[in-house]
């Protein structure tokens, strides 16, 4: 086991260390996956069943209130997920952890699925409210452009053979898309232009939308949180597997 | 449990019909990846195995 010697925060980083052996990392998530998992569903079911049926009209945009509970929630997550990636990606240029890299790599069609949700579901309450599906407005646009940025990076994991080489290529360019992981956050400020609004969910009490819309929005943001979290774990296991799988192939080959 | 959506209501069902069915879709495909994935390394796992202990005898 990785111990530095001295202080207590030396022995703590080293524990999260340990987490890079894919064999302790495989048994973790066994352990962690099946109450992650319920979490998710609990969450999701409760949060969108109390959005859906037992929430009211917005007296302005009617019914189409209740898209809410998907679009911030994907939204949201769409970004988080790219920054999750941005961290794994980092981890890997510095300590070349294997685990960190395909931890990235099992994120991003999680991430992407997100980014969908909240495209089309921005799309579909756009249509009614503004009058249009599609505006090439400040958040949007950083939206779709994080997009193909997911839809970039997952194609450069398969474009390359070398396993470390498309990890290094990617991370590179898990960095560079972080720009716009940002600006789909704060483009609305930056512009201070456009048709989408700004913060719906906001530490500031002024910016945010009523009680009844947000104590259920919540719950959803905690099941999209846990259903990102239960889906990277099991995918990063199929990731580690993957790779133990090709090694044991390769090794077959040349004997 | 039945909820008025009013003239919205094509809107809001298309929304959520796409969004849960993406998430369904995301959440089916990793579990019949991880499976696969598992199955097939078992596999690679024995054929390993059982080379070494040939190749020992």
């Amino acid at each position: 086991m990785l111990r530095a010697p001295g202080g207590f925060n030396h022995g703590a980083m080293a524990s999260v260390w340990e987490y890079a052996n894919p064999t302790r990392f495989i048994a973790t998530a066994d352990r962690l996956l099946p109450w992650v998992a319920a979490g998710a569903a609990l969450a999701l079911g409760v949060g969108l069943i109390w959005g859906f049926f037992f929430t009211p009209d917005d007296f302005r945009q009617g019914s189409t209130v209740k898209i809410f509970y998907l679009h911030v929630p994907s939204a949201m997550m769409a970004i988080n997920a790219w920054a999750m990636m941005l961290v794994a990606s980092l981890v890997w240029i510095v300590r070349r952890h294997h685990v960190s890299a395909l931890a990235a790599r099992a994120a991003a069609p999680v991430g992407i699925v997100f980014t969908l949700i909240a495209l089309v579901t921005g799309a579909i309450w756009g249509q009614p409210m503004w009058g249009t599906w599609w505006a090439w407005d400040p958040r949007l646009t950083s939206f779709l452009i994080l997009f193909l940025f997911y839809l970039g990076y997952m194609a450069l994991w398969a474009a390359i053979d070398n396993p470390d080489t498309a990890a290094d290529l990617t991370s590179v360019l898990c960095l560079v898309g972080s720009v716009f992981a940002v600006l789909s956050r704060y483009a609305v400020n930056f512009w201070n232009q456009g048709l989408h609004q700004g913060a719906s969910l906001s530490l500031d009490a002024k910016e945010n939308v009523a009680d009844v819309f947000w104590y259920p929005a919540l719950v959803c943001i905690a099941g999209f949180v846990l259903l990102f979290v239960a889906l990277v774990l099991l995918r990063t296991q199929t990731e580690i597997r993957r790779r133990r799988l090709h090694a044991l192939e390769m090794r077959e080959r040349m004997g | 449990m039945m909820v008025e959506l009013g003239k919205y209501a094509g809107t809001v069902l298309s929304a959520y019909g796409i969004s849960l069915a993406l998430l369904a879709g995301i959440v089916g495909l990793s579990v019949v990846q991880a499976r696969r994935a598992k199955r097939r390394l078992a596999a690679a796992e024995t054929r390993r195995r059982a080379a070494r202990t040939g190749g020992a005898a």
